[in-house]
């Protein structure tokens, strides 16, 4: 009892070693569609350059948004346009990504025109009977209101129309996918690039999800990956981003399923 | 002599401020969150915040009626699973059970209160959903999914202050209602349990308290839809869930009504709190 003054002084000597190693550390934040890329290519960068630490956290595309403004990331990412309010950032097209609206492997649907998309997902349209199936209730599921995803969905196919408050909210692409590919009778749209054996990506207007369709412009739901930031990068921030936007950076974005820049 | 005084009298000062530091931990809470959500409670005014069911945030419309329906009914719910079950478990273990294994059953049950919330929530989407979708109906992600999640996590702080409860009901009151040609059930349920009924309705407030305010195993069960509940299968949200789906986001007016949330979630909490105590406190 007589040293107790001994433990404070060694636990405040062990924190003030604790201090940030001499490395070059950039914080990138925002949309969960576009983080698993980033991360993807951040990790073959550090490879490359040792005494570089890339952080990708998510928080959605409007999260990244308020933290580029906040000074709380370097980097942002979005996955949707920039809002009239948010144009005061710079912003660099790294990819671009199909939304494909997802249903369960089963389900006898195969295509759905642009109307019936709205009408399940505006609360119009509940029974797949309405759309040529078995009678049966028809279960849209959303992402939450920051998404860029939903943001991207909304502007691209809603036509103006809100999306139903009854519709169920996940908060993330993968636990979007995860509830579709457990429910046959559920309806939600996820990031083209994100789609697996696990659900069933739907024709919109005849035409399929595909990534010749993105790039010849005939599949129409399609939205830009982007870094934002204010005023201009630079240092290792903006090495990085330059090595996303070069050819090889390009070339691993494809063959993990998104589009390039162009 | 002064010495030992001196000492006594400053360790009892430094005790007060370690007390006085958790107490205005608490205050600085209370004031930050009154401070961040007073404003968009008097522009939409308190009635249209609490009794319009409207949240549509993007659009401006701050009404919090959908969710606290959805808290207060995934709560009751809550309650209905655990009351009977807590309940049976306590009195079995505290009046039945033989001594040993009552106290290593009891040990087992408060393991449960270990379990992360998220743990929870991962079970209850990956077995209880599906279940809930394919033998009852409606999209699984329900009232019901949230009420049986948050049953069993509230279940060992029910039990746990119940045994407690029952077991500091003096020894006399049995023997003297046995004396008097009691059976032990009419010992236990006439006598014990009205001894220990304070104890008893303290631990049922708590264990709400906890499911007003768990979140992540409900947001992960629920649904999360703003619309209020038409039956145990709809999807539902809850004022938590709210704050945990938005907060990362939200800016401006649409963050300050979260912190009205909060403010909103705080009272109902203190208010639970405070009746659990009192309650505790009167003898039965």
């Amino acid at each position: 009892m007589k040293r107790l003054w001994i433990f404070p002084l060694v636990l405040a000597a062990a924190c003030a070693s604790c201090g940030d190693s001499p490395q070059d550390q950039i914080t990138i934040a925002g949309s969960t569609s576009f983080q698993p890329f980033v991360e993807m290519v951040a990790e073959a960068y550090e490879q490359g350059h040792p005494d570089v630490r890339i952080l990708v956290q998510g928080g959605g595309s409007t999260a990244g948004v308020l933290a580029v403004r906040a000074g709380a990331a370097t980097v942002g990412m979005v996955s949707r346009g920039l809002q009239p309010d948010e144009k005061d950032l710079s912003a660099m097209v790294a990819a671009r990504d199909g939304i494909a609206v997802i249903v369960h492997p089963s389900s006898p649907l195969s295509n759905l025109t642009t109307d019936q998309i709205r009408g399940i997902f505006s609360g119009t349209v509940t029974d797949f009977g309405e759309l040529g199936g078995p009678k049966g209730p028809v279960r849209p599921v959303t992402r939450e209101e920051g998404s860029g995803t939903r943001g991207a969905f909304v502007d691209l196919l809603m036509g103006g129309r809100a999306i139903t408050p009854a519709a169920l909210v996940q908060d993330s692409n993968g636990s979007m996918r995860e509830l579709i590919a457990h429910d046959p009778e559920a309806i939600g749209y996820i990031s083209l690039g994100l789609v697996d054996g696990s659900v069933k990506a739907l024709n919109i207007d005849g035409i399929r999800p595909a990534r010749e369709n993105v790039e010849n412009g005939s599949y129409r739901l399609v939205r830009p990956f982007m870094f934002i930031f204010n005023g201009q990068l630079e240092g290792t921030a903006r090495l990085f981003v330059d090595f996303v936007l070069s050819p090889q950076g390009q070339r691993m974005l494809e063959q993990e399923g998104l589009i390039a820049a162009k | 002599m002064a010495k030992a005084d001196i000492h006594d009298w400053a360790i009892s000062k430094v005790l007060f401020l370690f007390a006085l530091s958790a107490i205005s931990g608490l205050a600085l809470i209370a004031i930050f969150i009154v401070h961040e959500g007073l404003a968009v409670i008097v522009s939409e005014g308190a009635k249209g915040f609490v009794f319009s069911t409207r949240w549509q945030p993007l659009e401006k419309h701050f009404g919090i009626l959908a969710m606290i329906v959805g808290s207060v009914v995934v709560t009751l719910g809550a309650l209905a699973i655990a009351l009977p079950l807590g309940l049976g478990s306590a009195i079995a273990l505290a009046e039945f059970c033989p001594k040993g294994p009552a106290m290593a059953l009891k040990a087992t049950i408060e393991l449960l209160a270990g379990i992360p919330s998220v743990v929870y929530g991962g079970i209850g989407f990956v077995v209880l959903v599906p279940l809930i979708r394919v033998y009852i109906g409606g999209p699984g992600l329900s009232v019901l999914a949230a009420s049986v999640v948050l049953g069993v996590m509230i279940l060992p702080n029910i039990v746990s202050i119940s045994i407690d409860a029952i077991l500091a009901v003096p020894q006399t009151y049995r023997e003297g209602s046995i004396a008097l040609g009691a059976t032990r059930w009419q010992t236990t349920y006439r006598v014990v349990l009205r001894a220990a009924r304070s104890g008893i309705v303290a631990a049922v407030i708590l264990g709400m308290g906890r499911a007003v305010g768990e979140t992540m195993a409900v947001l992960m069960v629920a649904g999360n839809s703003v619309q209020v509940p038409t039956s145990v299968t709809s999807s539902v949200r809850t004022l938590t869930s709210n704050i945990a789906l938005e907060m990362g986001y939200a800016a401006g007016q649409h963050r300050q009504a979260l912190f009205a949330t909060g403010i909103v979630l705080f009272i109902m909490i203190m208010v639970l709190n405070i009746i659990a105590t009192t309650a505790a406190r009167r003898r039965a």
